[in-house]
């Protein structure tokens, strides 16, 4: 086969893996406008931001805004507080760890990666709770959700601004050496900003683990449906009043069921391009 | 690339999946529904556990039958069965009117006890103090004769059947509730009133009255009088009580028939005991 | 990096130094408080048998050997799916499109929104999809394939990094040198950017495992010991999920199995890890 053919043949292959890829997303969000359609039509979009939701009383209300703003507010602040801890720990792995304690603590963020929600969840409810009970009934709150998904999505910032460091050119960090740069400087101003695509890669990775968690959220977070006017208050996320609900709802409430489902993906969908422009070139 | 060793071993993993995979398709694709030898239920979390026993022990007894339980909720349960996706479904309550084309057949019975940390001093609340405790106007337990501290109000979400009996037997529509925190499974709403003394919620008298047993912080408080226990659901007294079902769409098929036989035999008391439920005759 | 860089140098270090030394004993103190409190309320339910034996009254007796070999086998449907499809997408994404073309930036963009999915629709979809629409019904490979979107993003960007990491000079070597670009990719670029694709692995692994409410619609409920691919299989996640919040008195099983799975897991890690570094150190790139 002459290299021509060997290549073209190459390209094919990817371009249909990378096609493959793209089409499970087209494929999740049509089944899922498919499912909300019905209460799309026979609610209204209006009465989706108006009401209250109770899907189930005498006269049912479907309103999402407060859970809406429940996923906004707990994602926001774990991406928040787990960005700079990422960020510090690939740091130190990279700039200031002897060789050992780097590989230990990539093992430990593996590991951390791969423990199951319904563990964290479990330790959030057992151990986090009555600790925040201490500060304010009920316990179960905004707060507890934030921290149990920051802990849950650190890993990801962490690997990947780690595999990020790593793709700094050697020549960059060797000039910055030379120039006598202190090592703070080249950490946070050479490689850093170098690593700056992956990194930011990592963190949308990682905001799209905190908006879709689903089991531990549910744990800790208290699911009465109401607006938050305080870090102590309970709220219901969007994923967990899918995953509360879904399995006893029948018609029209598994429908508006979908439709906040459909709401999320939206709002996701949002968020991430926004981050797609942000990310910026290739090479810094 | 991939030196000669690491490739040998991966593609003799991919060669394992592949084979594993055909050779379940042979024999898979045949039983998509009931066959005489294949039954699937599918419905209720809460009686999964202990289906999914008696079908471990009917298959020792039937060797060759194979019994699928599976979960998804009551109403996963109910459509499954009508749309011929599962054999019998689970039901964590009784038939509805609407569902009156489909068959029951009663399982267990389960009482619906409320719970409050073992600290709290209280050991009875009548139907009035429950009522106003859940929907917000009564907030601190001094108003109820306790040590005084806020009341944390452990409620079920909506369309669970534990939830649908308590506020039927109290007369409250699901709107009227307020709340502090909503959970889902009955263990989320024991571990959360373990956790914090100034909770209360309502789970199966079961799971209270073997969680107090393990040393769990938690105790079955009295409703008007009636005292939550698992003899008094047995004996009839206390008011409480939601059936545990099972369920299809027509005439069973040789083998559910077997199985529904068998769950509802003497012989499967010990397992429904084990579960903390109450068998009925 | 170079040693020189990481050696020790003192002078200027200060205030950075001390944040990322703290950071890093917090995680492995936190580390330490969520395994060791979970592990405490376990590990008197650890023993040979637990490994060996069949679940018996509702898992709170008897073991969770059928469990282990269902997640084994999920896990290796779920990579086998995900890992040429991924290094593929990544493959071209890094080394065939221009970052700013337009098959490159829908892809990066779909990628980015599938990352954000939530777990319970994944589980929602893949019911619908894999096991009505395709037939595969509750399986083992409903569940895989459900599993391997849920960690397409991950290995693909992990693995893109990967490539990006390789340094220019190789790719202009082999162009001076008149290799194909099939070749440069398959003898160079691939080995050296087995490093990337190994986190993307160990990401996708620790997601996969970690997974509970996809797999509950997917893979199912049995507990019974699988014989092939299309029989449903109840994966360790599921089966901590169920003792712990549905089963009464089932909580110290549920860590004890928790504890097993943080094995498997630094097992499968640990797995990884050693086929990329060594596979790309064969190579002669690193």
């Amino acid at each position: 086969m002459s290299p021509s053919t060997k290549d073209a043949l190459l390209i094919a292959l990817l371009r249909a893996c990378a096609v493959a890829a793209a089409a499970v997303v087209v494929l999740i969000v049509a089944f899922v406008a498919r499912d909300s359609w019905p209460a799309l039509r026979d609610i209204g979009i209006v009465r989706f931001l108006s009401d209250d939701w109770s899907p189930t009383g005498a006269d049912p209300g479907f309103g999402i805004m407060p859970m809406l703003v429940a996923t906004l507010v707990t994602s926001a602040g774990a991406i928040t507080l787990a960005t700079p801890l990422g960020i510090a720990s690939a740091v130190f792995a990279h700039f200031y760890a002897p060789r050992g304690l780097a590989v230990l603590l990539r093992r430990v963020m593996e590991l951390l990666a791969g423990i199951p929600s319904v563990v964290y969840g479990l330790w959030g409810l057992v151990v986090l709770v009555p600790l925040l009970l201490r500060f304010a009934p009920p316990g179960q709150s905004v707060l507890a959700g934030t921290l149990v998904l920051t802990v849950m999505i650190l890993p990801t910032v962490a690997l990947m601004a780690d595999v990020a460091l790593a793709a700094v050119p050697a020549p960059t960090l060797q000039a910055a050496h030379a120039l006598a740069l202190p090592r703070h400087a080249i950490a946070l101003k050479v490689a850093v900003p170098a690593a700056r695509s992956g990194i930011v890669t990592g963190i949308v990775l990682a905001a799209g683990r905190a908006v879709g968690e689903t089991m531990a959220v549910l744990m800790v977070c208290g699911n009465v449906v109401k607006l938050p006017t305080s870090v102590f208050d309970p709220v219901r996320t969007l994923t967990a009043n899918i995953a509360l609900e879904m399995g006893y709802a029948l018609a029209d409430h598994r429908a508006a069921l979908f439709v906040s489902g459909l709401c999320l993906l939206l709002m996701w969908m949002a968020l991430a391009s926004t981050a797609g422009l942000v990310r910026g070139g290739r090479h810094a | 690339m991939l030196d000669h060793g690491h490739g040998r071993a991966l593609g003799a993993a991919v060669a394992l999946c592949v084979s594993l995979t055909f050779a379940g398709c042979t024999d898979g694709g045949s039983e998509r529904s009931v066959t005489s030898q294949r039954l699937v239920l599918t419905g209720s979390s809460t009686i999964a556990p202990l289906v999914a026993d008696l079908a471990r022990q009917f298959e020792s007894q039937r060797p060759g039958v194979r019994i699928d339980v599976q979960t998804g909720g009551s109403s996963r349960g109910i459509s499954d069965v009508r749309q011929g996706l599962a054999g019998i479904g689970m039901v964590s309550r009784g038939l509805a009117d609407a569902e009156s084309d489909l068959v029951g057949y009663k399982l267990a019975i389960d009482g619906v006890a409320l719970i409050v940390h073992a600290s709290n001093p209280l050991v009875n609340l009548t139907q009035e103090q429950v009522v106003e405790v859940y929907t917000g106007r009564v907030r601190d337990w001094r108003e109820l004769g306790g040590a005084p501290g806020p009341i944390t109000v452990v409620h079920k979400a909506d369309g669970r059947s534990t939830q649908e009996v308590f506020l039927g037997h109290f007369g409250m529509d699901p709107a009227e509730v307020e709340p502090s925190v909503v959970i889902g499974d009955n263990e989320q709403g024991v571990k959360s009133v373990a956790g914090n003394p100034g909770a209360i919620g309502y789970v199966s008298i079961g799971a209270a009255e073997a969680s107090a047993e393990f040393g769990v912080p938690i105790k079955p408080i009295a409703l008007d009088g009636h005292v939550a226990t698992s003899e008094s659901v047995a004996l009839g007294s206390f008011p409480l009580v939601r059936e545990l079902t099972l369920v299809s769409n027509g005439p069973l098929s040789p083998l559910a028939s077997d199985f529904v036989a068998f769950a509802r035999s003497p012989y499967a008391r010990e397992f429904i005991e084990a579960h903390y439920f109450v068998a009925v005759d | 990096m170079p040693s020189a860089l990481r050696a020790g140098f003192r002078r200027g270090d200060g205030l950075l130094g001390l944040v990322v030394w703290g950071v890093a004993i917090a995680t492995l103190g936190l580390f330490s408080w969520v395994v060791g409190d979970v592990g405490l309320r376990g590990v008197s339910e650890l023993s040979i048998a637990f490994l060996r034996e069949s679940p018996a009254d509702a898992g709170r007796a008897g073991g969770i050997a059928p469990i282990l070999v269902s997640t084994g086998l999920i896990l290796l449907v779920c990579l086998t799916a995900a890992i040429p499809i991924g290094v593929g997408a990544a493959a071209l994404l890094a080394e065939f499109t221009r970052t700013d073309g337009a098959l490159g930036r829908t892809v990066r963009v779909s990628l980015d929104v599938l990352s954000g999915v939530p777990s319970i629709v994944f589980g929602l979809f893949g019911n619908v999809f894999f096991c009505v629409t395709l037939g595969l019904g509750f399986s083992i490979v409903s569940g895989g394939l459900t599993l391997a979107c849920m960690v397409l993003p991950l290995v693909i960007r992990a693995t893109e990094e990967g490539f990006r990491s390789v340094p220019d000079e190789i790719r202009q070597g082999a162009a001076a040198l008149g290799f194909s670009r099939a070749s440069t990719f398959a003898k160079l670029l691939l080995p050296a950017a087995l490093p990337g694709l190994g986190v993307g692995l160990a990401l996708g692994i620790g997601r996969a495992l970690a997974e509970t409410a996809a797999l509950l619609f997917t893979s199912g409920y049995v507990d019974r010991m699988p014989t092939s691919l299309s029989d449903s299989g109840r994966a360790l996640s599921i089966h901590i999920y169920d003792l712990a919040m549905n089963v009464t008195g089932g909580e110290p099983r549920a860590c004890a199995t928790a504890l097993v799975l943080v094995a498997v897991l630094v097992t499968a890690n640990m797995a990884a890890a050693s086929l990329t570094t060594r596979a790309s150190s064969a190579s002669g790139i690193r």
